[in-house]
């Protein structure tokens, strides 16, 4: 009745920003991993999830690229990697 | 019940029946006696409202917005520069489908600077959105401020309404005025339900960005809304007279236009003048009638037209301007009769009463006085031309 | 995604602060949450009809009023008896919140709305195109306070609306980094927990208004806060009762990253004046750890 004044909660959702990446992405490599979640923490995009240490890692879908995550991981086991080098769902 | 009230505190009381949550509003002559009256109904706990003394009238505007977003039926009055400070939050809250009821006590507009009555401020915010009900008196602003509520918040419309009273004339006259009580006005209006709002159990995104590819019927929307309730209010004044038993039209009145030769358009307290005139011309045999405009938008062009079509001679009274062009009624009136087959052969403009200037029964003759000659694109009456000559003493 | 309340999918740059602070905020506050937003990057980039990545009770109304609209929403809690369990954030970018907003902001703070203020400082109008604002630093390069011949940038300093919220009397007003994200969740926790009006400003740097790989982020927040350009400190009540300590390094480490700063590393007596900024941000929030350890080690 209103026309588009309204929108449903987390509908962004259907937009798959992972379209966005031309160079880079981050690889995890989940060996030396700590599990402090800093780089749960750090993603502007909340796409990386994990339940304990060697288990962290993107959903490709949403990441940008950006390596804010490989540059925060403590342990250095997050590596940004060519775009074509890595196999979808690496 | 029937009490002797200024008109200020009339609409205090009136408001205090329709129980808003949340009141918010900036200092202005002449709104400043309603809100001082709500503050002290509140004091006293006599109106269970939270009372937000706000920094600016656009903030006044905003913090209704956020109430009534949350679910709770609010309130604010406001006047000239503060209802064009809040002009944007205005636009917004149309947009925003929030049915927010406003008091503007008409003001002339700055500059120059003038705290006295006319109808510049409302006049023309006409495009924002919201619908725009005129009172003629106290005991008629009383009673649009109750239709107000009921017909923002139907859940058909849900658009804010202004509700336009002349300032001092009305704010600060006093007349006798029927309150009523609050089984009344329970009856007439329910509870505010909104149709969306901010609620942590039910979390909505309102007021996105929004791009061409959509914005374009949100507004369509918003028209088709005004529309509608040009429907919706005479309905609404049916209910009206049932519970309070005063009858409205809620979009024109007509006074002595059956047979009238000329009739004159016009809002606002100045009708009350008019019919004080056409009652005396009328004892001479002079077929003269008024039509008053309650409701300026929706403008009801159907209403008036069929009022009007067999009147010969219209004059339309304006207390606003559209500097550069035709004054704003005139133009609806003359562009609502276009290209239909009855309408009539004359249709005169007449600016007048602009600052506070007094409209008295001599101007309104001489408005029906020069109806009888040609048709007049635009006269303003009671100007005085010697202050138009250069003097700086 | 998962839990966060502030979810993927927005049109954020790549390596964006501010995205990443909103979504900091918004966890650390919970889903019992209404938050009013100005217009302003955050707006844009997670709103665009018909997506939105709010998990959370949301509006947008105009540019300058989110504090005045919060104010409106406090106020229906407040009458509808739910206030004491919903927590109500306004929010906007530097421009809205220091220049703009800054009425609508002074009032709210001055009435005693139980709101908590966020403020995400990109030090630019960065949404319309890197122009500058109240809080962008002395001498930076912003599109209306550009570096030029005759000009090295922005002329004035930064506005200090941390100690102008905290004039209001009101119980806290801190500064934040997303280069602490931690720090950032424990602020608004804890400003969360106190009633009243309360205001906490984040660096949230900008990698295409600031003019760095998206990847800095974290790094770039950190080396403000780490050479005393942006003091980490909490006010409550009216005093200074925290601040984060740092061993100040040299103002041109952080300079030197960012595009905007370009013009000033060869340019000695513009840096010194900067550095200065920094020297008098240390002395007065008295930042210096090593300082702090002497006092005690004297007085014990």
């Amino acid at each position: 009745m209103f026309g588009p004044l309204i929108v449903k909660p987390g509908s962004s959702r259907k937009n798959k920003t992972g379209s966005w990446r031309i160079e880079l992405r981050p690889k995890f490599l989940q060996k030396d991993c700590i599990g402090c979640k800093m780089c749960i923490l750090v993603c502007p995009e909340s796409c990386i999830e994990g339940a304990e240490k060697g288990t962290y890692k993107c959903d490709y879908s949403y990441c940008k690229g950006c390596g804010m995550c490989s540059l925060i991981c403590p342990k250095k086991d997050i590596l940004m990697v060519k775009e074509e080098s890595s196999k979808s769902g690496d | 019940m029937k009490e002797f009230l200024e008109g200020s505190h009339a609409i205090a009381e009136v408001i205090k029946l329709c129980k808003p949550g949340v009141i918010s509003a900036y200092p202005i002559t002449p709104q400043t006696h309603i809100v001082e009256d709500l503050a002290q109904m509140v004091a006293d706990g006599k109106l269970a409202a939270q009372f937000i003394n706000v920094e600016s009238e656009h903030s006044a505007a905003s913090v209704v917005l956020g109430a009534e977003a949350t679910g709770v039926r609010s309130y604010s009055a406001t006047s000239s520069q503060g209802l064009f400070y809040m002009a944007e939050v205005i636009f917004n809250i149309a947009g925003l489908r929030l049915p927010v009821v406003l008091t503007d006590a008409n003001r002339a507009i700055s500059a120059p600077i003038n705290i006295w009555n006319d109808q510049q401020d409302t006049v023309s915010l006409r495009d924002a959105g919201w619908i725009q009900l005129y009172a003629e008196d106290i005991q008629e602003a009383v009673d649009l401020h109750l239709i107000a509520y009921r017909v923002a918040e139907d859940k058909s419309v849900m658009l804010p309404v202004m509700v336009c009273m002349d300032g001092f004339i009305l704010t600060h006259g006093i007349e006798t005025v029927d309150i009523p009580t609050q089984e009344q006005v329970d009856k007439f209006l329910p509870p505010y339900a909104p149709l969306y709002k901010l609620d942590v159990d039910n979390p909505m995104t309102i007021g996105p960005l929004v791009d061409p590819d959509y914005y374009m019927e949100t507004r369509y929307a918003v028209q088709k809304t005004q529309e509608e309730t040009l429907k919706l209010i005479p309905k609404v004044t049916s209910e009206f007279s049932k519970v309070f038993g005063r009858a409205y039209n809620g979009l024109v009145e007509g006074y002595q236009v059956k047979d009238a030769e000329r009739v004159i358009v016009a809002m606002g307290s100045v009708c009350g003048t008019i019919k004080d005139v056409v009652d005396e011309l009328r004892s001479k045999g002079k077929k003269v009638g008024l039509l008053k405009v309650t409701s300026y938008r929706p403008f009801p062009v159907q209403a008036i037209c069929e009022a009007l079509k067999n009147v010969p001679k219209l004059a339309v009274l304006d207390r606003a301007l559209s500097l550069g062009s035709y004054a704003p009624l005139a133009a609806e009136v003359r562009s609502a009769f276009f290209g239909k087959k009855k309408a009539p052969k004359v249709i005169s403009s007449f600016v007048l009463g602009l600052g506070g200037r007094d409209i008295t029964k001599h101007s309104i003759k001489e408005i029906y006085r020069l109806l009888t000659t040609k048709e007049l694109q635009q006269e303003f009456i009671d100007l005085k031309p010697e202050l138009l000559k250069e003097n700086y003493e | 995604m998962n839990n966060h309340l502030f979810t993927s999918g927005h049109t954020a740059c790549s390596g964006c602060g501010q995205a990443l602070a909103a979504r900091l905020v918004l966890d650390a506050a919970g889903k019992n949450t209404i938050v009013v937003n100005n217009t302003g990057c955050l707006e844009v980039l997670s709103t665009k009809f018909p997506e939105s990545s709010w998990e959370v009770a949301w509006i947008h109304s105009l540019f300058e009023n989110a504090a005045a609209v919060a104010s409106g929403v406090e106020a229906a809690l407040k009458y509808s008896g739910k206030k004491e369990s919903i927590n109500v954030i306004a929010q906007g970018g530097d421009g809205s919140t220091a220049d703009i907003g800054l009425q609508a902001l002074s009032g709210m703070l001055e009435r005693g709305h139980d709101i908590l203020y966020v403020c995400y400082d990109n030090e630019a109008y960065m949404n319309t195109g890197v122009q500058r604002s109240g809080l962008t630093p002395f001498d930076t390069n912003t599109t209306t306070s550009p570096a030029g011949a005759t000009s090295s940038g922005n002329i004035r300093p930064k506005k200090p609306v941390p100690e102008i919220a905290m004039a209001h009397g009101i119980p806290y007003s801190a500064t934040a980094s997303v280069g602490f994200p931690q720090d950032v969740q424990r602020k608004v926790k804890k400003a969360l927990s106190i009633k009243g009006p309360k205001y906490i400003q984040i660096h949230v740097p900008c990698p295409l208004g600031w003019r760095y790989d998206p990847q800095s982020t974290m790094q770039v927040g950190k080396l403000a806060v780490e050479t005393g350009l942006y003091p980490l400190i909490e006010y409550e009540n009216g005093k200074l009762a925290a601040v984060r300590q740092i061993q100040p390094k040299a103002v041109e480490e952080y300079l030197k990253v960012q595009g905007r700063f370009k013009h000033i590393l060869g340019n000695p007596a513009e840096l010194k004046k900067i550095q200065d900024i920094a020297d008098s941000n240390i002395l007065k929030y008295n930042l210096r750890l090593q300082a702090q350890e002497e006092k005690q080690s004297k007085e014990g």
